[in-house]
């Protein structure tokens, strides 16, 4: 009986996991890895409810009556390839802050940042320092 | 599904990214046959080349074009532990109202899936009632998500495109050009495997009606074998079998495919993406109106890919030739 839900644990335990990630590293590659493993997390969450004991897959055939709902499989069908083309965007961005910066850690980009605009302030003249 | 678990556990645990991108590779194949077990032949088949195929090459150009290790964590992780850990129970308790799997009467099946299943043979005459959902019922959907893709790849483009004009004149290294002498095995063995690779793309591209298969996976298989032939050719062989403009106007032409089937059955008397109108007969019509619109998937899909790919793999290049 307890079972029957052991499909959705999962699901929250690849969840978190994802998010943890997303959450506790620096590295913009692993943030993106683990937004993934969030998606698919999601992807198996819609999947399982779509099944019916007893049923195929839906595509019609003679003598048979059960099918599994066609609906969610439609939905994360699309949201896997929209998944990857966006998953590409990130990793573009990825790409030019590397270029940018040097560096695609996350604590190594604020020090630059905040380096160059204490610089800044510093060379301004209306700063309050003078 | 704990293979799953344990998969994720280590990728969050290993600091070697290309570890990380392997392991990627097998939870994207090990949750694609988890989703033929649950009975979405199509969404497995989609997962296979998108998760265990594309998504893996590209985060491993990413990767040789940043770096390979990630640098120890300077976080607290114990925050971001305590903060994981409380939305999870949260989440563990909303699960004890969920209907168990698997169970027919749980309301999701009830209110719209069983019309699909008994009448899309009726109204639409297509087996594959995935395929008749996706291309005909909720054709307006999918017309959102083909344009969002063709977004996301103009948006890779906008940010990677280096000055290929230039490049183009003087002999460009491709990235593999040391390589593609040495493996022979390799050489040989994708030659013979690419037309194969090619012919099994088109078969899912028109086969969709009647199995699992469509404009979205035979798009990214095609695009799989395009690449392929990039890694074992190198990129500048590869830009002149397809040119990168070319490949992007074709992209654009895939989602002006889709929405002009759209404006003609408009014309003809119909509602937008109504197929009915499209022939004499509104069986005929569904069935030309589908094989148009997956026709324009495909061709977009599959263009996006490989522009993305082609994009990644000439900034590569690009970033070879500054610093030398």
């Amino acid at each position: 009986m307890l079972m029957g839900l052991f499909n959705n644990w999962v699901v929250v335990v690849l969840m978190m996991i994802g998010l943890y990630i997303v959450i506790a590293h620096g590295n913009l590659i692993k943030k993106i890895v683990g937004l993934t493993i969030f998606q698919t997390s999601v992807f198996i969450f819609y999947i399982s409810m779509a099944k019916v004991d007893g049923g195929t897959a839906p595509i019609l055939m003679a003598n048979v009556t059960k099918y599994a709902n066609p609906l969610p499989h439609v939905l994360i069908l699309t949201a896997i390839v929209v998944g990857i083309a966006t998953m590409a965007l990130a990793l573009a961005l990825t790409v030019r802050i590397k270029e940018a910066y040097n560096s695609i850690e996350e604590e190594s980009i604020q020090e630059q940042n905040t380096k160059q605009a204490s610089e800044l302030d510093e060379l301004d003249p209306r700063s309050d320092k003078y | 599904m704990a293979l799953l678990v344990v998969i994720a556990i280590e990728i969050a645990r290993l600091k070697d990214l290309f570890a990380v991108v392997m392991l990627t590779g097998i939870y994207g194949l090990i949750s694609a046959s988890f989703f033929v077990v649950m009975d979405a032949v199509d969404v497995a088949f989609t997962e296979a080349s998108v998760g265990a195929g594309i998504s893996t090459l590209l985060m491993l150009v990413v990767i040789s074009l940043t770096q390979r290790s990630e640098h120890p964590v300077r976080h607290r992780p114990v925050v971001a532990l305590l903060v994981v850990m409380f939305t999870g129970s949260m989440l563990i308790y909303g699960t004890f109202d969920m209907p168990y799997i698997g169970e027919g009467d749980a309301p999701i099946h009830i209110h719209i899936a069983p019309r699909y299943l008994k009448d899309s043979m009726q109204e639409v005459g297509v087996v594959n009632v995935v395929t008749a959902v996706l291309a005909s019922y909720r054709a307006f959907d999918t017309f959102g998500e083909l344009v969002v893709i063709f977004t996301a790849g103009v948006g890779v483009s906008a940010l990677l495109m280096t000055a290929g004009r230039r490049d183009d004149k003087k002999p460009v290294g491709s990235i593999n050009d040391s390589m593609h002498k040495q493996h022979l095995v390799l050489r040989i063995v994708s030659k013979i495997m690419l037309p194969f690779i090619m012919l099994f793309a088109l078969y899912v591209q028109f086969h969709g009606d009647y199995g699992p298969g469509g404009g979205f996976q035979a798009g990214v298989i095609f695009a799989a074998a395009i690449i392929l032939y990039t890694l074992i050719f190198g990129l500048t062989s590869a830009r002149r079998v397809i040119n990168q403009t070319t490949s992007q106007l074709v992209a654009a032409f895939g989602v002006l495919l889709y929405g002009s089937v759209g404006l003609v059955s408009l014309l003809n008397g119909g509602n937008f993406l109504d197929y009915n109108v499209l022939a004499s007969n509104p069986i005929s019509g569904q069935h030309l109106g589908i094989l148009l619109i997956e026709l324009g998937v495909g061709i977009t899909v599959a263009s996006v890919m490989i522009t993305i790919f082609f994009n990644f793999a000439g900034r590569q290049v690009f970033q070879k030739n500054k610093d030398t």
